[in-house]
């Protein structure tokens, strides 16, 4: 029992900052530019991509630098010639242009790598068990992703709230127009936002490519549970989502180990209510992978702007 | 001062006024019936049905979006409710004989959308926007994740079958054939079109309009923006629900691919790639995508390329969508200045149509040689085969799409200024604002 | 302004897009339209069969075709969606096509069994048939069977019972942990193993019973964690595609050190790879009716010429018996007519493509052929064959004959 809840913490805790990893970009955007980003998946995959063929040619560490940056060069790009045209028609128009976005990128990735998943592998300096609880092995790998996550929030949330350019980019997001008075190219910080953004969902791509599969429809394997971390973390609220993310990779991997139902509790209920008894017979473990989205619509009802957000749209 | 002066208006719509209303229903209605008469081949009587389901459910969509405002990700969950409650009535009234004929069985599935938006509506509509949206993108998830564990009534992966001619026939009709089922398609199109418009008429569907543009205003005026939206929600679930229900009797099958998010995504596609601004707009965007899906995957195999770039240029250059790009041209067409802006365009179409097909021409070589690079090296693009490996080809379709485009920048030119002369002479004439 | 027109035109090339795309169709060819995902997330599987059976119909085409006719493959693009395969398979009868092949997920063998039958009902004289060959839920040649239908995959209950008379003679498994995806498939797998162990090793102790979302978990170390804590040495599951791939590599990462006895370890691109990448060494094994490396010429001169062509392995030995077996059948008919292949097929005996006899039953047309267990690891000379250019191949652990992979049916088939 015991052996159990420590277990299952450790794989909590890991999954979870593998999740804000990837939706730590996400967050930037969705709560910087309120650009809710259909394509930051993609981007995600074009980092696992990008990382996986500079590592072949370059090994993994350069592409660790490089990757992120290529991608995030190419975010910067799309917006400042898609996005920024389509901000103009509307919320609407910008989510439909990152929907069309998604589905080119994906096809691109697919012309250039086949539909097939790619062997990337685990650097070999990373390879090794790092420790062993109660005959578990954890991979050195997953505690470098920990590191990584982590590092990363304490960059973002210092860079944010204490340095002078995070205060222009709050600012500029509530006040574009008073912070072009005061002289700064409004313009050019949403594009830097943006492309820093994908940078960041470009290093979740490279860093989880070898932990889970390089494949051309990886993007959306991730997608719909980035928008749970986000909206249950808040939006505007970067410590919100690392909240989020882990919350959420407790509550699945909890969940995963319970193998009680509603007949387990309540003793079984007959053959002939065929409908109920589906419901009677589910156990918690079954139902484990979309109890964050039962997360997501009751924070919703209940506190629409997330645990930690300070505002709703 | 001049509304003053202005005549009072008539109590009852003169002759010509009543024909020009009824009259585009009428005409819909015969265009519906000759339709099959013209193109009567198997594929096509399957293309016009899925092409009507489209447009009932991409209509019902627009009643969100488009009227109130309302950015749903989950509207599939009542298209597919409405479906399975649909087969599964069929199944027992097949079951048990009952004297109830196949045209009816839509309105199952009408009610069925109906019940769980009644049911999920309230807390869902409690806020717009982003909130909405997120809300509805969970409970969608939800309900289409339930749908593989709650097996015996989704079926499971495999879903539920019936038969759709075990019902009663009436007119001598079983409802096996195509044409039959076209027909009712057609009907039931036709039927919902005119409530949907209908509703748009009543006070209630111009609060709608009002609770999208300022909802604020809304309450101080005295409505509730809460209680209309969700009457709104509650009106596009039965609408759903009636194109689950035909989607299910047309073919014969129900699972959980009803529900997911692919199904909601083609709804916000056609009604925003039709125009979400016009009432029209969703039945243009249905045609276009329905044909859209079937046809493209047979042409080329990278047609989610295409199909991202389509939408992306509709939503960068035409964001009102095709009815509203056609809508634009009103006030040319009244100030009787079409001609003039017909001819600028189509000196404009050659270069832009020659960067097009050197793209295309490029893509479909690049794809032939990274994606399908067993099968030789002839591609056939616009009916012409070319081989794929002669520089030649690679000129042309580098050349094509640089001159179209230096040629096209000037025609483009010419085109805005043609526009600029044919609007100057309709805001002379009072047609344009 | 200039958008107006780009839009324009781009609102005039989409009609004009028919003409993209196509070959030219040979007239007077048998055709055979193949409706499996070629975008989407079954592509890589979609694009691989479809160059296995091109590879299949020229080697039959070369040996003088069917009845002198050449047989030609059409592809169509079903996207796994069950309602997109029947307009495709609307499509494809419209394009002339009277026999349907497909294999990827049983929803959408279910509905096309379902439609082909409808269809043929209605459309008398005008029938189609519809070839399964890999949509192994065993309700389509049981309580769903039909006439027109007939597969050529073993079915989970086959592939079970023959996987469970091999755990029969191996002393070595005692606790059996089950982790399936939950849906049809992964269910009759489940209760297959269930059913069939307790009757054959009734000391086996299961000590584990799972069933997770389908495609959807990306974290399996949880349920690594309850493998271990649970104590078995090996684990059965149907998992296949990514579920498979991540939950070998969650084992891999955790260290668990048990035997995998898979359905689809060998079935698909991807999976050897992430094998490889764990380092389990003749861990995995899997039942299959013909993987390489079985010493038999003929298949492995084939497996040669399929890589060197299109750079892919076999993942359908039994596609190879489908098509070899439509010929003659036809040849036996001396007709291409389907009502008549089909009464040719029933019953039918021949030699499968690795060597030994399979028969299509009449009863519930389900094709029966010898059955492999095989594991991957490293290779010795009698394996030649490597996968993925890993080095690692497949090496023959058992060979179930044919007559014990048989199992009853309770279809109760309606002829013409």
């Amino acid at each position: 029992m015991f052996e159990l809840i420590i277990i299952s913490t450790l794989n909590g805790v890991l999954f979870g900052m593998l999740l804000f990893l990837m939706a730590s970009g996400l967050t930037v955007i969705f709560s910087m530019l309120g650009v809710l980003n259909f394509a930051h998946s993609s981007f995600y995959m074009l980092g696992a991509f990008f990382g996986f063929q500079l590592s072949r040619w370059v090994g993994f560490w350069p592409a660790l630098v490089i990757g992120p940056a290529l991608a995030g060069l190419l975010g910067a790009a799309v917006e400042r010639f898609g996005l920024r045209n389509a901000h103009k028609n509307g919320h609407v128009a910008e989510l439909l242009f990152t929907f069309g976005l998604a589905f080119a990128i994906e096809e691109v990735v697919q012309m250039i790598w086949g539909k097939s998943p790619v062997d990337y592998r685990v650097p070999v300096a990373l390879d090794f068990p790092a420790f062993t609880v109660f005959s578990t092995n954890y991979p050195a790998y997953k505690m470098f992703m920990l590191v990584v996550s982590v590092a990363i929030f304490a960059v973002l949330l210092i860079s944010v709230k204490r340095t002078r350019v995070g205060l222009i980019v709050q600012a500029a997001l509530t006040h574009p127009h008073m912070v072009g008075h005061l002289g700064h190219n409004v313009g050019r910080i949403f594009m830097l936002v943006f492309g820093f953004g994908t940078a960041l969902a470009a290093v979740a791509g490279v860093i989880a490519g070898p932990a889970l599969i390089t494949q051309s429809n990886m993007a959306s394997l991730f997608g719909p549970i980035l928008f749970v971390v986000v909206v249950v973390g808040g939006l505007g609220s970067l410590p919100g989502a690392f909240i989020a993310s882990l919350l959420i990779g407790l509550l699945q991997t909890f969940a995963v180990s319970i193998n009680g139902s509603l007949a387990s509790v309540l003793g079984p209920l007959g053959p002939d209510h065929a409908f109920l008894s589906d419901i009677w017979n589910v156990t918690v473990a079954q139902i484990a992978p979309i109890l964050p989205y039962v997360l997501m619509v009751l924070i919703l009802i209940f506190r629409p702007m997330g645990l930690l957000g300070t505002r709703e749209t | 001062m001049s509304d003053i002066s202005a005549p009072l208006p008539r109590p009852h719509p003169l002759g010509y006024e009543t024909i020009r209303f009824y009259g585009i229903w009428i005409a819909a209605a015969v265009v519906l019936v000759a339709l099959p008469r013209i193109f009567s081949s198997g594929a096509a009587l399957t293309t016009f049905s899925l092409i009507g389901i489209s447009i009932i459910f991409a209509m019902s969509y627009n009643i969100l979006l488009g009227q109130t405002g309302m950015l749903s990700f989950g509207h599939a969950v009542y298209y597919g409710l409405g479906g399975f409650l649909a087969i599964h009535g069929m199944n027992m009234l097949a079951a048990s004989k009952a004297w109830i004929p196949l045209p009816l069985v839509p309105l199952i599935g009408g009610v069925a959308g109906l019940t769980f938006a009644l049911l999920l509506g309230w807390v869902s509509t409690r806020r717009s926007g982003t909130v909405f949206a997120m809300i509805s993108l969970g409970v969608a998830e939800l309900v289409a994740s339930s749908a593989l564990i709650l097996r015996s009534f989704f079926g499971g992966e495999a879903g539920i079958t019936t038969n759709r001619t075990q019902l009663l026939h009436i007119f001598g009709w079983s409802f096996g054939p195509q044409i039959q089922i076209y027909y009712m398609v057609a009907g039931w199109t036709l039927l919902a079109v005119i409530a949907m418009y209908a509703l748009t008429r009543t006070p209630w569907g111009r609060m709608c309009n009002a609770v999208r543009d300022n909802p604020e205003r809304v309450q101080f005026v005295g409505y509730d923006p809460h209680v209309i939206r969700y009457m709104a929600f509650c009106f596009a679930g039965f609408f759903a629900g009636i194109a689950g229900g035909l989607s299910a009797i047309n073919f014969e099958i129900a699972n959980a691919a009803y529900l997911g998010a692919a199904q909601s995504g083609t709804a916000l596609f056609a009604a925003y790639i039709g125009g979400i601004g016009f009432f029209i707009g969703p039945i243009v965007g249905a045609i276009f995508v329905t044909y859209l899906s079937l046809v493209l995957s047979d042409l080329t195999s990278v047609w989610q390329l295409y199909f991202g770039l389509i939408f992306i240029c509709v939503v960068v250059f035409a964001p009102g969508g095709v009815a509203g790009l056609l809508m634009k041209h009103r006030p040319v067409v009244r100030a009787g200045m079409l001609l003039s802006l017909l001819k600028a365009y189509l000196v404009a179409l050659v270069p832009t149509a020659a960067m097009l097909a050197g793209l295309v021409l490029g893509i479909e070589i690049i794809v032939r040689h990274t994606v399908n690079a067993t099968e030789g090296p002839n591609i056939n693009v616009f009916g012409i085969g070319l081989n794929s490996t002669n520089p030649t080809v690679w000129l042309l379709s580098v050349g094509l799409a640089v001159a179209g485009y230096a040629l096209g920048r000037r025609t483009w030119a010419y085109v805005a200024r043609a526009w600029d002369h044919a609007a100057t002479i309709a805001r002379e004439k009072g047609y344009l604002a | 302004m200039r958008k107006i027109v780009m839009t324009a035109v781009l609102a005039m090339a989409v009609p004009a897009m028919p003409l993209l795309g196509g070959t030219a169709r040979a007239q007077d060819a048998v055709k055979i339209g193949v409706i499996d995902p070629l975008s989407g997330g079954g592509a890589s599987v979609g694009e691989v069969n479809v160059k296995t059976f091109q590879f299949i119909v020229d080697e039959l085409n070369a040996k003088g075709g069917i009845l002198g006719k050449k047989l030609e493959i059409v592809p169509f693009d079903n996207k796994t969606n069950p309602q997109e395969s029947l307009i495709q398979a609307q499509k494809a009868i419209d394009a002339g096509v009277r026999y349907l092949t497909q294999g990827n997920g049983s929803a959408v063998g279910g509905a096309l069994s379902d439609f082909v039958t409808k269809y043929n009902d209605r459309n008398p004289g005008k029938e189609v048939l519809y070839f399964n060959f890999a949509a192994i839920d065993p309700i389509l040649t049981n309580e769903k069977c039909s006439f027109w239908h007939f597969r050529w995959d073993a079915n989970s209950d086959i592939k079970m019972a023959a996987l469970t008379n091999y755990i029969t003679d191996t002393p070595a498994v005692k606790k059996v942990y089950l982790i399936n995806q939950d849906y049809s498939f992964g269910d009759s797998v489940r209760s297959g193993a269930r059913a069939m162990l307790a009757k054959k090793r009734p000391d086996i102790q299961i000590v584990g019973d799972e069933l997770h979302p389908l495609l959807k978990v990306t974290d399996f170390a949880p349920y690594i964690a309850k493998i271990k804590a649970s104590g078995a040495d090996s684990v059965i599951t149907g998992n296949w595609g990514q579920d498979l791939t991540l939950l070998l590599k969650a084992s891999a990462d955790a260290g668990l050190k048990v035997n995998w006895y898979t359905y689809y370890a060998g079935a698909a691109t991807g999976v050897p790879t992430a094998i490889k990448q764990t380092g389990l060494n003749h861990q995995v094994f899997q039942i299959s009716e013909g993987p390489p490396n079985l010493g038999y010429a003929p298949a492995d001169a084939f497996e040669k010429g399929l890589r060197a062509k299109y750079g892919v392995s076999l993942f359908l030995p039994r596609a190879v018996n489908e098509f070899r077996m439509l010929v003659a059948a036809a040849e036996k008919a001396k007709s291409i007519d389907p009502v008549k292949v089909a009464f040719a097929l029933e019953g039918m005996e021949v030699d499968v493509y690795d060597g030994g006899k399979g028969f299509m039953r009449k009863d519930d047309h389900q094709f029966f052929q010898p059955l492999y267990i095989s594991s991957f690891g490293e290779r010795t000379d009698k394996e030649p064959f490597d996968e993925e250019k890993t080095g690692w191949g497949w090496k023959l652990v058992a060979k179930i004959d044919t007559d014990q992979t048989l199992v009853p049916t309770t279809c109760k088939m309606q002829r013409p």
